[in-house]
């Protein structure tokens, strides 16, 4: 039996594995155990991870090691597939979303997401797409709108860009600014937490280029969590860095330390580029 | 080495041979057309005749009295179909978001299998099927039995293109409103049906086609009457049952009067067609947005 000195030790233990600076940091996102998988063929082997409030977590690996079924658990979005199955928990601020009372619909409205392409709505103005989240969830008020609009696009640097022609098709706008777009949808429902996958993957160098400065910006007001198998965006872009391997979690470090002085071999072979 | 430039005795062959297969799919795309036009060509000629602004106003003649009209079979047809359409519009875009969402769902599968057997049944026997449903319990024929029979037939169509405008949506539209807290009922009403809309209305003009054009199935359900309807619960003429009708009797007259009916039928398909046509060109060259 566990006594609650083991607990206690069990505790020291997990905070010693922590990067210095995020020991005693109330994590923003904890997940515990995380398996998930179609049926009984996990693809996530049980993750332990903490991500730390207002920072950017970049979540690297080859392909197939997982990091996009990782974020679409986050906002349980993974589990909208047929045949998909979750285990574990992931902890919002110390709530488990999986809890049999938590409410999927209320999970997701506090957590944003960007996809791998932009998927702006075809049928919607650059104006109604902003606001989808809010319009689709009842709010009808023209001033809370047109507020929201203006900040979200401001708060996703597409203002300027756009000011002049909102009722304009989103699908008109170029492929960065259509990204910027979703962006700016994702923030519009003002989440906590950010989840981008892979969000630069369909975009040229500029656009790029603006989407990670709009990063760094974010995570003032956001938790981020990316998903990139770009090495460069992740040192680039990120505070702590998790690196995944076959579904499981090789090492998660400061960014800087991760890719300077890696702990593991695999993260180091990763890093210097000699598989992935 | 082979040179680019067409010399030896292969090369010109195949030229031949590229001619000759491009005659032989012109020649297969005429013979297919040809019974089309000489359709068409025969229901124009035989039936301007019949056509006048009273072909529309009035009510069919006596035998040998002129052509009168056949506004008892215009009315009567826009009232069964239009109840019909009523009646298969919801059931059937309802069926068709339910096999396009829930595709895993094994009630989905069944029905979706039900769906196609009853789009390939024979529709006199859909008829026959009404008959003992609502024309032996009323003891009438009526346009109510008409109306039904026709919506049994539209409904596969509708519930089938229904599904298949929907599920083309692609699932990143779906997962990006899902993941703004969007709940899944709203995303499905809002978001998916809204980018398919046009598949949808294609449907909907499809199936109506269809129904405004059977015949069978009336003659068991709706009868005739000479007059316009003025109740459900009485035979009711359509314009199909004219063409039968008229068309066997005999009398010359009556003969033309079906025929200028062919040609109100066919004159309608092809504005339906072309309706469908419209909103299927709008799908292709991008939705326009409103703010």
């Amino acid at each position: 039996m566990e006594t609650q000195e083991d607990l206690e030790a069990g505790r020291e233990v997990a905070e010693a594995s922590l990067p210095t600076s995020l020991r005693g940091v109330q994590p923003k996102f904890e997940t515990k155990g995380l398996k998930a998988g179609f049926g009984t063929n996990w693809v996530l082997k049980g993750i332990d991870l903490k991500i730390p409030p207002n920072r950017v977590t970049a979540v690297m690996g080859p392909s197939g090691c997982g990091k996009t079924t990782f974020v679409r658990c986050l906002n349980r979005l993974h589990e909208l597939t047929p045949g998909a199955t979750v285990e574990g928990e992931a902890l919002l601020d110390g709530e488990d979303i999986y809890d049999r009372n938590a409410d999927p619909v209320a999970v997701r409205r506090r957590i944003g997401m960007v996809f791998q392409k932009p998927n702006p709505f075809p049928t919607m103005s650059i104006y109604h797409n902003v606001v989808a989240g809010l319009t689709l969830n009842g709010e009808r008020n023209k001033k809370k709108l047109d507020h929201a609009v203006e900040h979200s696009l401001r708060g996703a640097y597409l203002w300027d860009e756009v000011k002049d022609k909102l009722s304009n098709s989103g699908a008109s706008l170029s492929g960065g600014q259509q990204q910027r777009l979703c962006i700016a949808r994702a923030l519009a429902v003002e989440p906590e937490v950010l989840l981008m996958d892979e969000p630069c993957s369909a975009l040229d160098p500029t656009a790029t280029a603006k989407i990670e400065e709009l990063i760094t910006q974010l995570k003032r007001d956001y938790t981020i969590i990316i998903v990139t198998h770009n090495l460069q965006q992740a040192s680039r872009v990120s505070d702590y860095t998790a690196f995944f391997y076959l579904g499981k979690l090789i090492e998660f470090d400061e960014t800087a330390t991760l890719f300077e002085n890696p702990k593991e071999e695999l993260t180091e072979r990763y890093i210097t580029g000699k598989f992935g | 080495m082979t040179s680019i430039f067409t010399s030896g005795r292969r090369q010109s062959w195949r030229r031949i041979f590229d001619r000759i297969m491009k005659v032989l799919i012109l020649l297969s795309v005429v013979i297919a057309i040809i019974p089309l036009f000489f359709v068409v060509a025969d229901v124009v000629v035989q039936g301007l005749p019949a056509i006048s602004l009273a072909f529309f106003t009035k009510n069919p003649p006596s035998p040998l009295a002129g052509y009168g009209g056949i506004l008892n079979g215009i009315e009567g047809s826009l009232l069964m179909v239009g109840m019909g359409t009523l009646i298969a519009v919801p059931l059937g875009v309802g069926a068709g978001i339910y096999f396009s969402e829930w595709p895993e769902s094994r009630l989905s599968f069944l029905s979706s299998f039900t769906n196609d057997v009853l789009a390939e049944f024979p529709t006199i026997v859909v008829g026959l099927f009404v008959y003992s449903l609502v024309v032996a319990p009323t003891r009438t024929f009526s346009a109510v039995a008409g109306a039904v029979a026709l919506a049994i037939i539209m409904l596969p169509i509708i519930a089938r293109t229904t599904e298949e405008s929907l599920k083309i949506v692609p699932v990143t539209l779906r997962e990006a409103s899902m993941a703004l807290g969007v709940p899944r009922w709203k995303t499905i009403f809002r978001v998916v049906i809204s980018t398919g809309k046009s598949g949808l209305a294609t449907g909907i003009l499809l199936g109506i086609a269809r129904a405004t054009g059977e015949t069978a199935p009336l003659v068991v359900t709706a009868g005739y009457l000479n007059f316009p309807p003025t109740g459900l619960f009485q035979q009711t003429a359509s314009v199909p049952y004219i063409i039968y009708n008229f068309g066997t009797a005999g009398y010359p007259n009556w003969t033309t009067v079906a025929w200028g009916a062919a040609l109100v039928l066919v004159a309608f398909m092809l504005i339906l067609n072309l309706s469908v046509k419209f909103f299927i060109g709008r799908r292709s060259t991008g939705v326009r947005a409103e703010i």
